[in-house]
């Protein structure tokens, strides 16, 4: 065990470093709690930012249309073709549609469009806030009498919290018409008969829970973005580690919060 | 009811302000009259774009106080600060032109946001006069990105100047211009003086800027004003820090 003398101390404060990093640690989570808290009474509160919220929706949907379809289509077809060879050992080949749904619905659709949106939408914010505070922006806007927390973060966690639910149901939709695609064209199976097959499969608490949670995988990408970039380091360095940040935290929280959706589904399912 | 050229607009008693153990303003006081021009002197790092940034709201400070308008800038919040901030205009040393934002909308946001009422024709109108007032009509339709430095500059100064402020703060007006853009800005500080009647504080460490613009200079060394007079004034005090200033463009 490390002596009292023996442990790094902070010259200054005459403080362990340990107790320094602990000290860092919860006063980073009161000023992202203050944040988040500053976010839902700013939101609430007139006036209300709605043809920003609208420009951001656009921005952050329409923008990503191309690479979701891309990326939708590819996993469906993808995911198809690597669990045919399982199922074909047991001869259960018929199984594909249904497992497809389940999965697609339940767990990659919405995953694989909030890791899309971490690094195509949260960069971007992270970068672009991060961008404003650097060369003095939302200090102007401040200046010129407009709230630039309601103006820039409320009407940006707004659109991510509604964009990226409508994305995962996009998504879910291209990775379906992918996996009929391939399905089809192995196992010779109708449009009529896949149809029946996949909505045979799910359940309104598949389809409600993958709604409920990309919500909350829209509110972290857009909130984390927001936060970064607004309290990056001044410089062009800041605003580079803003924009990646953004994304490295995004994408962890989004597992983090895909893992417990798990739990919380799987015990609603069990009951 | 005071004389309105002598009535005291801005007034900052004892301010102080530190960042960590970095003292920057120790104790600052000033007086400025209404339609005067103070330019303000100081090496980088003095805390000269501390202070103007603490007289719009945007820092607070430690100790001391800034009634401006005669509000105590510290106590407003909320619509008052906004309703505060329309009477005074904050001219950015890096303009801080919104980067998404085209010309035309850069000088709208302030108005449209701050001004009810307002007709498309009248919006058009407002933009276009102020455009017109810093000389660069031509680049309505432009982004921030495609205009030079004095451009950004002038444009900065027009989105100021379009809801008519009393006050107007230059942070570093000509920092990183020629010699030919920064008289250009220097003159335009003068003329919004002349058009609007409007007391301005520029922060330069420019010394030409601060001789053609200001009616007073005021000289910030360790913290605090240490000389508030006209430039000869100032620069007549034989204080080694002063004249070190004063003959720095000369030794370099």
């Amino acid at each position: 065990m490390q002596s009292d003398a023996t442990k790094p101390t902070n010259e200054a404060s005459g403080r362990p470093v340990v107790t320094r990093g602990v000290d860092r640690f919860f006063l980073a989570l009161a000023d992202v709690a203050s944040f988040i808290g500053r976010f839902f009474r700013e939101a609430l509160l007139p006036p209300y930012e709605f043809k920003e919220i609208v420009r951001q929706c656009y921005e952050v949907g329409f923008r990503s249309l191309l690479l979701i379809s891309t990326t939708g289509f590819i996993t469906g077809i993808v995911f198809t073709n690597q669990s045919r060879p399982s199922l074909a050992d047991f001869g259960a080949t018929s199984w594909l549609p249904s497992l497809i749904a389940i999965a697609i619905v339940r767990a990659l659709g919405p995953l694989v469009t909030a890791l899309i949106a971490a690094g195509k939408v949260g960069s971007s914010i992270g970068a672009e806030l991060g961008s404003m505070n650097v060369t003095e922006q939302i200090d102007a806007m401040e200046v010129s009498g407009t709230d630039p927390f309601k103006f820039l973060v409320v009407s940006r966690v707004i659109a991510t919290s509604i964009t990226i639910p409508l994305l995962t149901m996009y998504t879910i939709f291209v990775a379906l018409i992918g996996a009929y695609i391939n399905v089809s064209q192995n196992e010779q199976t109708s449009f009529t008969s896949y149809i029946q097959e996949v909505f045979g499969a799910i359940t309104y608490l598949d389809i409600f829970a993958s709604i409920l949670k990309s919500i909350v995988f829209g509110f972290t990408i857009g909130m984390v973005g927001c936060y970064k970039g607004y309290h990056s380091s001044k410089g062009t360095e800041g605003v580079g580690k803003a924009a990646n940040s953004s994304v490295v935290t995004a994408m962890f929280l989004v597992f983090i919060e895909e893992l417990l959706s798990l739990q919380i589904v799987g015990a609603i399912r069990g009951s | 009811m005071a004389d309105e050229k002598t009535e005291t607009v801005i007034s900052i008693k004892g301010l102080k302000k530190s960042f960590g153990s970095l003292h920057v303003l120790r104790g600052v006081d000033l007086e400025v009259k209404r339609g005067e021009n103070v330019a303000v002197l100081g090496r980088s790092g003095t805390g000269k774009s501390v202070l103007i940034k603490i007289m719009v709201g945007l820092l607070k400070p430690d100790a001391g106080r800034v009634i401006i308008l005669g509000e105590d800038v510290e106590t407003l919040q909320g619509k008052e600060l906004d309703e505060f901030r329309q009477k005074v205009g904050f001219s950015f040393q890096s303009s801080a032109l919104y980067d998404s934002m085209s010309i035309r909308e850069n000088l709208e946001f302030p108005l449209v946001r701050n001004v009810r009422n307002l007709s498309r024709d009248d919006i058009n109108k407002a933009v276009e006069k102020a455009l017109a007032d810093v000389g660069l009509s031509q680049t309505i339709n432009q982004m921030p990105s495609e205009l030079s430095g004095g451009q950004r500059k002038r444009i900065g100064i027009a989105r100021t100047l379009i809801l008519k402020p009393e006050i107007m703060l230059y942070d570093e007006p000509t920092a990183g211009l020629d010699p030919i853009t920064s008289i250009e800005i220097n003159n335009l500080i003068n003329d919004v003086r002349e058009r609007l009647g409007a007391t301005s504080i520029i922060i330069t460490h420019d010394l030409t800027c601060a001789k053609t613009t200001g009616d007073r200079v005021a000289m910030l060394l360790d913290g605090k004003f240490e000389r508030v007079g006209t430039f000869d004034e100032v620069f007549a005090d034989p204080d080694e820090r002063i004249q070190q200033f004063y003959n720095y463009k000369f030794v370099n």
